[in-house]
């Protein structure tokens, strides 16, 4: 009888798993992939290794002036002696504290929001949207509490970027559901007249916005009247963005099936309820692309704000360069501004993949 | 108005015979009444002169060829479609253009759709207690009570905290069917309850359909399935091009209909 022996398992051919079977199968597979890794490998020498050259091997870290740059390299110095003018502007230094404690809460609040377990993480998120922003705007302005006043016009630098893209962010979001709501409502006034408003703020462009609210608007004003150049920035770029906003919610809700409005009102729900609790949060889950590349287009539109002569990181940057004592040093400024927004707008986007992830339950309808 | 205990009223079981017990009963009895109803869609006249009373604790089937108003009419009971002329009086209260009297019929009939419209973002529980928590105001315990009181019923405790994206088709149909329960309705409208499953999910349904009949919930169902007319219904009604075109116990109306059209459509339902 014969008896049943298995043969030994035999490790798999080398050439298929871990990075050599990657390269194979992504870079090499046919002689034009083969061609275009070439290519690839080619640019990639010819473009990275000029750049971590000039950024990091032969830049100058250290000194305080243009004469310690000596290499063909980054003159770095020129930013990091006026890394506080990037950060504050013209807030002045005895204040900056308060700043510091800003970003300090900020980051308290963003922080639990990217960490799942968080105890306490939707506390903070509701504190974030309706305790942060008065508690921002009495410790940067001050005038209360023995916290000497700082009037808007010496903000500046990345605390100014800050302020702006944040108070938009927070403003242009609620506003533009409630828009995007009201252009979809059967109540013809409202209809019309969100549409009129949408229609009209995304007919102009954000930089005549800015330069109408400061330049054209004190102008209609009563004599002695004037409110502050930076809130009339502040308000042209939320009416500005909602508007945008609007348009991606609208999206949203257009893509909600008719059963899911007639099974919450069937259930006894009112328009608000079957808003509020069944079509806003698949609608709103739905655009989050759309609503975060708002989010990041409002960010970077806060430099527009140059126009207008506040300075923010581009605007500090920009003065900065002009100093006769650091020649050449442009690209310099230019990099670390550009990095700044890079980071936040970059981390805008992660945080919206991972929550695309987290709130997908199933398929849709 | 009239006042009724929560819970349905049960009728006697043992009284099968369905022409009698109409007679019987009292003018108060009438939970549905439609009245000399019209609906037009733009300019088509979608239903005609509809009238039809609905009695406690009734099982009424509608059936009729695709396009003939039988999913409007019951979508009328709870407003989700407008007549334009006659009266529907449900329990007591006329629809009116009046939002309070819409949202107080609302509240007390459940309606079960041919495509399910389980909301995909909440879990199966959160489903069930919604309504209860936000309309009828109750403490969450009790409304997650009843509602894992009413999965079993309907055979799917386990799924409670699923999504309904990861439930199949019947299992979904099931849910909507523990949904509406749970606001505790005095009528319960189905439209096409079982059109869009398949084959072999069809008579975990009906089966659900049939338990609950059995209990005297007073039902309105619009359905293809002849079988659950022949065994549940207490009158099957036919229409066709937005008329009642007859009305009658079920035994009388698949085996001897007066109205040619009906038997047309009985011909062409049941032999192929």
């Amino acid at each position: 009888m014969a008896v049943f022996e298995a043969k030994p398992a035999l490790p798999p051919p080398v050439l298929t798993r871990g990075p050599v079977g990657w390269a194979r199968q992504n870079l090499l597979s046919s002689p034009l992939n083969v061609g275009l890794t070439l290519v690839g490998v080619v640019l990639i020498v010819a473009l990275v290794v000029p750049a971590v050259d000039w950024a990091l091997l032969n830049a100058t870290f250290r000194g305080t002036t243009a004469d310690a740059c000596t290499g063909t390299g980054a003159c770095w110095p020129f930013v990091t002696t006026r890394l506080d003018f990037f950060v504050y502007g013209f807030y002045p230094p005895p204040e900056r504290w308060r700043v510091n404690v800003l970003f300090a809460l900020l980051a308290l609040v963003i922080v639990p929001q990217l960490l799942p377990r968080f105890p306490g993480r939707r506390a903070l998120a509701v504190f974030g949207f309706l305790g942060l922003p008065v508690l921002a705007a009495v410790l940067l302005l001050g005038g209360i509490a023995g916290l000497p006043f700082v009037e808007t016009g010496k903000w500046g630098g990345l605390m100014l970027t800050l302020v702006l893209a944040m108070v938009g962010i927070l403003a242009a979001l609620p506003v533009g559901v409630v828009l995007a709501l009201g252009r979809r409502s059967k109540m013809v006034v409202v209809r019309v007249s969100c549409t009129t408003f949408i229609e009209f703020w995304r007919g102009v462009p954000l930089i005549s916005v800015l330069f109408m609210a400061s330049v054209m608007l004190p102008l209609f004003l009563p004599e002695g009247v004037n409110f502050d150049k930076l809130l009339r920035a502040l308000i042209g770029i939320i009416m500005f963005q909602s508007a945008y906003m609007a348009e991606v919610v609208r999206g949203g809700l257009q893509a909600i099936p008719r059963g899911q409005f007639e099974a919450a009102h069937a259930l006894g729900l009112g328009y608000w309820r079957t808003m509020g609790l069944i079509i806003l949060p698949q609608a709103l889950k739905l655009v989050i692309p759309g609503i975060v590349n708002t989010f990041i287009a409002l960010f970077k539109d806060t430099t527009l704000v140059l126009i207008i002569g506040l300075l923010d990181v581009l605007g500090s940057v920009q003065a900065a360069i002009v100093d006769p004592a650091w020649n050449r040093v442009a690209v310099e400024g230019y990099v670390f501004a550009g990095l700044c927004y890079w980071v936040f707008c970059f981390g805008m986007s992660r945080y919206s993949h991972a929550l695309e992830r987290k709130l997908q339950t199933g398929h849709k309808r | 108005m009239v006042s009724a205990p929560a819970t349905p009223t049960p009728t006697p079981s043992e009284d099968t015979d369905a022409s009698p017990r109409l007679g019987s009963r009292r003018l108060q009895d009438v939970v549905i009444a439609i009245e000399a109803m019209n609906k037009w869609y733009g300019a088509f006249h979608v239903l005609r002169d509809i009238s039809l009373q609905v009695h406690r604790g009734e099982r009424i089937v509608l059936c009729g060829p695709s396009g003939s108003g039988k999913s409007t009419l019951i979508r009328c009971i709870n407003r989700l479609e407008e007549h334009q002329s006659g009266r529907i009086v449900v329990d007591g209260v006329e629809l009116t253009n009046d939002v309070r009297h819409v949202e107080q019929i609302r509240r007390e009939v459940g309606m079960v759709f041919q495509h399910f419209n389980l909301f995909p973002h909440l879990t199966v529980l959160e489903n069930c207690v919604l309504a209860p928590i936000w309309v009828r105001k109750e403490p969450r315990r009790v409304a997650e009570e009843r509602a894992m009181r009413l999965l079993e019923r309907v055979k799917i405790p386990e799924q409670a905290s699923k999504y309904p994206g990861q439930l199949s088709g019947g299992q979904q149909q099931r849910v909507a069917i523990a949904r509406s329960l749970c606001m505790q309705p005095k009528i319960m409208l189905f439209d096409e309850p079982t059109s869009a499953l398949d084959p072999e999910m069809i008579k975990e349904v009906l089966d659900t359909m049939i338990s609950l009949a059995e209990e005297g919930m007073t039902m309105v169902c619009v359905t293809h399935e002849m079988g659950f007319a022949k065994t549940v219904a207490d009158r099957v009604i036919f229409m066709d091009q937005g008329q009642i075109v007859e009305e009658n116990d079920p035994h009388t109306f698949f085996t001897n209909p007066v109205n040619d059209r009906t038997r047309l459509f009985l011909s062409q339902i049941l032999h192929h």
